[in-house]
């Protein structure tokens, strides 16, 4: 592994933080510590800019008006569409970056188009013990219309995937579905290695960006993914739209989503014509400003660089890792892998036998903001005999003082619970 | 702003580091009802035994937060050997105590915990004894579902025996 503990290319956290207004915001008393990016990422000023912007000066539908707002409105927000699609390296951003809601609704639209036209009864699908609930329940609802059976790639004691039984598991399965980063333990998983394994067995690749498209480098054409889902709002975008990108080969064919107006090219009294990628599954007015957000927070990222991004993210979730340790010993347990190389800026923990809920009340005291509960990630809470962890996450705009005052914060609380 | 001394009384702590009726009664021949808190992953099991008029014996199983496993406690301690009208009284006082307030912030209400409106007027929280000292929690709207947590089990678990026609 490669030594990770150098500041690589270190980013001017305290020049970008004057860009996310919330982080000047104090509570309690006590300056914000905002350790929850990995349920949602702060905004910077630019992206808010760019959504008031569009709303004071171009708003109108897109792909209606002739006039000159809606034509302007329209160009906006397909260039948002092509941002993305640049971002992800997706090779025709047009045809294959869809708009959704956000990554779940971007996992169900695959099981309910591609999934509905491709298993049945004595179908399989394979998934993983650390997928968030959106890329099991979507599955699960689908099995139980369509009756076939979901198999598990199991997690080991480190929190990575052992992949022992790949092979076996992989055999006869339509489909894998994988998140690209655990949302409860970091872990970075081999996608790419995966799904060349799954291809050879003849399956379609489902991969779960939520939480890495926001904080790595991601290349659509080297991921190795068929279906690639993930959200604005954990990458410093708006709420309310996410991505699903698909490889146009396997879109195209797809039945329509949703139905209603935008995805229809003719509608009759007898029936419909539905409408070309992308607009096929994306029915109804679109989320336009949301969308023009998203564009604004994109080119953000790629200003700052995702390469800088991952570099500062692994060097200060290697301190926080270290610091954790050197303060706590043994009463802290850190959930997922050791090296910090091998995952993303997520740290989930036991502290004591401090309930997470109770552990993040009091952190809470101290301006400190952590997630604590199951993630909506049951079935690896199970995994590990778990019901709860407390989840400290962090982004670009977290620097070691971040670190600092959760380790302060934790030994007050370890003194509050005696 | 609320304290965390609101929230965290010297009782809650003392039932939450030593819990009264802690584990599970066999079942059959006591009820056994689970409650989830799908906001926290915080389970309960709660499982007890009605002879006669009276909820005769009660156990706590499941594991949650201070505030969850305490609320369930003080329950357990409160409602052991009382009849099974007492218990449903005791279990709206408690509700009400976590809904009046809970009623006056915002954003409460939707998730039907607030009091029944044929039935206004405030719970007797004299009444309540120790389980007063849960009053704070409304102040932490996000925890006011640990601390009903284990009395909306119970509830469910005495409609469960009373369709059970064992209840009086
Ligand atoms: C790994 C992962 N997948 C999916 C989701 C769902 O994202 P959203 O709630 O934005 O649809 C999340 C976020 O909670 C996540 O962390």
């Amino acid at each position: 592994m490669a030594n990770v503990t150098g500041p690589a290319e270190a980013l001017d956290v305290t020049l970008l933080r004057k860009d996310f207004p919330l982080l000047s915001r104090e509570v309690g008393g006590h300056p914000i510590v905002y350790l929850d990016s990995a349920a949602s990422a702060q905004r910077p000023r630019q992206v808010l800019d760019a959504m008031r912007e569009y709303d004071e000066t171009t708003h109108a539908n897109v792909h209606r008006g002739v006039y000159r707002i809606a034509e302007e409105a329209t160009r906006r927000f397909e260039a948002a569409r092509e941002a993305v699609g640049r971002f992800i390296g997706a090779p025709t951003p047009s045809r294959e970056v869809l708009f959704s809601k956000n990554a779940t609704e971007g996992l169900n639209l695959v099981a309910r188009t591609w999934g509905r036209t491709h298993l049945g009864p004595g179908d399989a699908i394979l998934l993983t013990e650390m997928e968030h609930h959106a890329n099991i329940v979507p599955w699960q609802m689908l099995a139980e219309e369509r009756g076939f059976t979901i198999r598990w790639i199991p997690v080991t004691d480190d929190g990575l995937l052992d992949l022992d039984q790949l092979d076996r598991l992989v055999d006869g399965v339509k489909l894998v579905g994988i998140t690209c980063m655990s949302n409860v333990l970091g872990t970075l998983n081999p996608v790419s290695e995966i799904a060349r394994v799954a291809h050879a067995a003849g399956a379609v690749v489902v991969a779960d960006g939520a939480q890495s498209v926001p904080h790595l480098p991601t290349d659509v054409s080297t991921l190795g993914c068929d279906f690639l889902a993930f959200s604005a709002h954990k990458m410093l975008g708006p709420t309310g739209i996410g991505v699903l990108w698909g490889k146009e080969e396997l879109l195209e064919p797809l039945p329509p989503f949703l139905g209603g107006g935008e995805m229809i090219l003719d509608v009759r009294k007898d029936g419909f014509t539905p409408n070309d990628l992308p607009w096929r599954f994306e029915a109804g007015t679109p989320p336009i400003t949301e969308a023009i957000g998203l564009g604004a927070a994109v080119d953000y990222l790629e200003g700052v660089g995702m390469e800088a991004v991952r570099s500062h993210e692994i060097a200060l979730t290697a301190y926080a890792m270290e610091t954790l340790r050197e303060r706590f010993g043994d009463d802290l347990r850190l959930f997922g892998p050791p090296d910090p190389s091998d995952r993303g800026g997520v740290l989930s923990f036991a502290f004591r036998d401090v309930h997470p809920h109770d552990l993040s009340q009091i952190l809470d005291q101290y301006g400190v903001c952590i997630r604590a509960g199951h993630h909506c990630a049951k079935p690896l809470m199970r995994r590990f005999g778990v019901n709860a962890t407390a989840r400290a996450s962090v982004a670009l705009y977290n620097d070691e003082s971040d670190v600092d005052a959760l380790a302060d914060a934790l030994a007050a609380a370890g003194a509050f619970f005696g | 702003m609320a304290g965390l001394e609101d929230l965290y009384r010297e009782i809650i702590l003392d039932h939450y580091r030593s819990p009264r009726n802690r584990g599970e009664l066999a079942s059959p021949p006591a009820y056994r009802v689970e409650g989830f808190n799908p906001l926290c992953g915080d389970e309960i099991v709660v499982t007890f035994e009605i002879e006669g008029e009276a909820v005769s014996d009660i156990k706590i199983g499941g594991s949650g937060c201070s505030i969850s496993q305490s609320s369930a406690s003080l329950m357990s301690a409160a409602v052991k050997g009382k009849t099974v009208p007492e218990v449903r009284d005791l279990i709206h006082t408690f509700k009400g105590m976590m809904s009046i307030h809970e009623s006056t912030l915002p954003g409460a209400g939707e998730d039907g915990e607030a009091a029944d409106p044929a039935e206004p007027g405030p719970p007797d929280i004299e009444e309540l004894g120790e389980l007063a000292a849960l009053q704070g929690v409304v102040k932490f709207p996000v925890r006011i579902k640990c601390a009903t947590l284990g009395w909306n089990t119970l509830a469910q678990g005495l409609d469960e025996a009373d369709a059970a026609g064992s209840a009086p």
